[in-house]
């Protein structure tokens, strides 16, 4: 079982990029669930959004997780989340940031003692440069992929073209340079 | 002619897409609907399905969901396949119009996704408005994720127009963590599904002019009894129709469903009886509680709320192994001991086993319901069976803060 933890604004598109990772995933036969809680919540309020991936059947329908892997989709949410909550020894977190990792770091005390699991891509510059607008969601799958070595980059490329078809070649072709400048720039 | 929609093999959806699809598949001709969270995307998708030619139905725009239900009531006695979604409130504003579609036999599907009533408000899923429902005269079955929800909600029109049930029909699947979680769902093809439900069979059709009838009449002391004594039958007899459906639906599909789903009860000491979502998160518990500590812990789920399922309860209860059960309730017990509790311990009483019964109130407002909750619950069963008797209060609440709540006690095991 992999256990993923968004923390996102609402509007970021960290449903969307569930859903978008869920979709994908379920492609190579595995079990997926991607959910959040949200509803009552208004654009740019804190939430989270989650996925469990599986060989066999998820039977685990209680939002408490100890996420595998955490992504930070907004800059100041890893200031003023919980984002270490409920995590393990080997949990490894993905901040969206503009700063260095020294410097995002030496501001996070949580973070201080897991330096090595701490991994950084600044997900708002690069859909700014590429999709023309802050939408952290898809980039942060590209750094996803190179941190946790789930799925060759084209072959993640190519699925989550077919999860995007309802949109513009243009915009389907921004998400793709989205993925991989995400995937090359992740440190 | 509806267009076909083009499904893959294995889909990502969540519980509120399931049952569009399942609505759309089943080709209702009517949706008459007044969205409310967390159910809206139900009959918003219907309505983009209607918009863009994948049904052959209208959607109907009302002012309320007491509208929205009589809307579907006098599109069934007119003679079509109806259906419409509602969540809470809504549910609530229905109510009076719940035991219309009832009383006046008609088999309308209610896809309820549940969430708590108000106050204070709140949008997550508990059971209080299926609880509410309970006694309206429908048949209620619950979905535990989002392939239930498809799959029930097709079962859900086959079992209903059935000639010899002809009830309405609700579907319950819990608020956000089925009707919001994306899994694997393995949909049917269209033509595949619509064979399956088959051709609505109109009854006394108002629109069949040759055959005048009257639809919802009065009847007072000299009538009334023997409609309410038929409705009450009718829907006592249709759990012969609901095996053959689900027993069809598992020729069809291979997914197997029964009126009460039981797990790892064959040895069980101590069992938990549970609804909704909460049923596969209990059954990951008792595995792990078995594998980990050797605790031999089963599960109860009814399948069907209503009508409910009395002969198959005490049966699962009725085992010699089977020292304590604890009932869980997610609904605002308002005074009394919780539903599900009273409804297990009438069904237990008349079982020579008579295991040790307890009630958690747990869940309420959406309040999370994790493994080790659920494993911390269980082991208390087998500390009550171990005790021989029962070792905390009757009714306890799982996961509230403040101070510890509990009411009435017994030193008596059997």
């Amino acid at each position: 079982m992999v256990e993923i933890r968004w923390h996102s604004r609402a509007g970021q598109g960290a449903v969307t990029g569930a859903k978008g990772l869920g979709s994908v995933v379920a492609t190579t036969g595995k079990e997926v669930q991607a959910y959040a809680l949200y509803g009552s919540a208004k654009r740019g309020a804190a939430m989270n959004a989650y996925n469990r991936i599986d060989d066999k059947p998820i039977k685990n329908h209680a939002t408490k997780m100890n996420p595998d892997f955490v992504l930070v989709i907004d800059p100041a949410l890893a200031f003023s989340d919980d984002i270490t909550k409920n995590d393990k020894e080997n949990t490894q977190y993905i901040i969206t940031t503009n700063l260095s990792k020294d410097e995002l770091i030496s501001q996070i005390p949580a973070l201080q003692d897991k330096t090595d699991r701490v991994h950084i891509v600044d997900a708002i510059q690069i859909s700014l440069d590429t999709i023309g607008r802050s939408m952290p969601n898809t980039p942060i799958l590209g750094a996803l992929m190179k941190v946790s070595n789930m799925y060759e980059l084209d072959f993640f490329l190519d699925n989550m073209k077919k999860v995007l078809t309802k949109f513009p070649q243009k915009i389907i072709d921004a998400n793709m340079e989205a993925i991989t400048r995400a995937y090359n720039e992740v440190k | 002619m509806a267009k076909e929609f083009d499904l893959n093999e294995v889909e990502v959806w969540d519980g509120n897409y399931a049952a569009s699809q399942a609505l759309r598949q089943a080709q209702v001709d009517v949706v008459a609907a007044y969205p409310i969270t967390p159910s809206t995307p139900i009959v918003e998708n219907y309505g983009g399905y209607e918009a863009n030619g994948y049904v052959d139905g209208q959607f109907v725009m009302v002012e309320s969901e007491h509208a929205a239900m009589s809307g579907c009531i006098g599109a069934a006695a007119s003679g079509g396949r109806v259906a419409t979604a509602t969540s809470s409130q809504g549910f609530a504003l229905m109510a009076e119009v719940l035991y219309q579609a009832s009383g006046m036999r008609l088999p309308i599907v209610l896809t309820v996704v549940n969430r708590a009533l108000a106050s204070p408000l709140n949008v997550r899923g508990d059971h209080s408005d299926m609880y509410l429902g309970r006694d309206s005269g429908w048949i209620n079955t619950d979905a535990f994720n989002s392939q239930e929800a498809y799959d029930l909600t097709l079962c859900a029109f086959k079992i209903g127009e059935n000639l010899d049930v002809r009830l309405p029909v609700m579907v319950h699947q819990d608020g956000f963590t089925t009707s919001h979680k994306a899994q694997n769902v393995k949909p049917l093809k269209d033509a595949e599904a619509y064979k399956f439900v088959g051709d609505y069979k109109p009854v006394d059709d108002m629109l069949d002019f040759t055959r005048p009838v009257t639809h919802g009449a009065q009847t007072e002391e000299d009538w009334h009894f023997e409609h309410k004594a038929r409705q009450h039958k009718a829907l006592m007899d249709s759990t012969k129709v609901i095996d053959e459906v689900f027993a069809e639906f598992k020729t069809l599909t291979g997914r197997e469903y029964k009126r009460v789903e039981s797990y790892m009860m064959e040895d069980a000491e101590v069992a938990m009886v549970v609804l909704g979502s909460s049923v596969e998160t209990a059954v990951l518990a008792a595995q792990e509680l078995r594998e980990k500590e050797g605790v031999k812990v089963g599960v109860i789920a009814p399948r069907v709320f209503r009508p409910f399922p009395f002969d198959l309860i005490r049966e699962e209860l009725d085992r010699e192994s089977l020292k304590a059960v604890v009932c869980m309730d997610k609904s605002a017990p308002g005074g009394a001991m919780g539903a599900l509790f009273n409804e297990i311990s009438a069904a237990s009483l008349t079982t020579k086993a008579r295991p040790m019964i307890t009630n958690y109130i747990y869940g309420l407002g959406g309040r999370d319901f994790s493994v080790e909750e659920a494993q911390r619950i269980m082991k208390e069963q087998k500390a009550h069976a171990d005790a021989g008797h029962i070792t905390t209060e009757i009714q306890q609440f799982s996961g509230v803060r403040g101070p510890k709540l509990g009411f009435f006690e017994t030193r008596r095991g059997k």
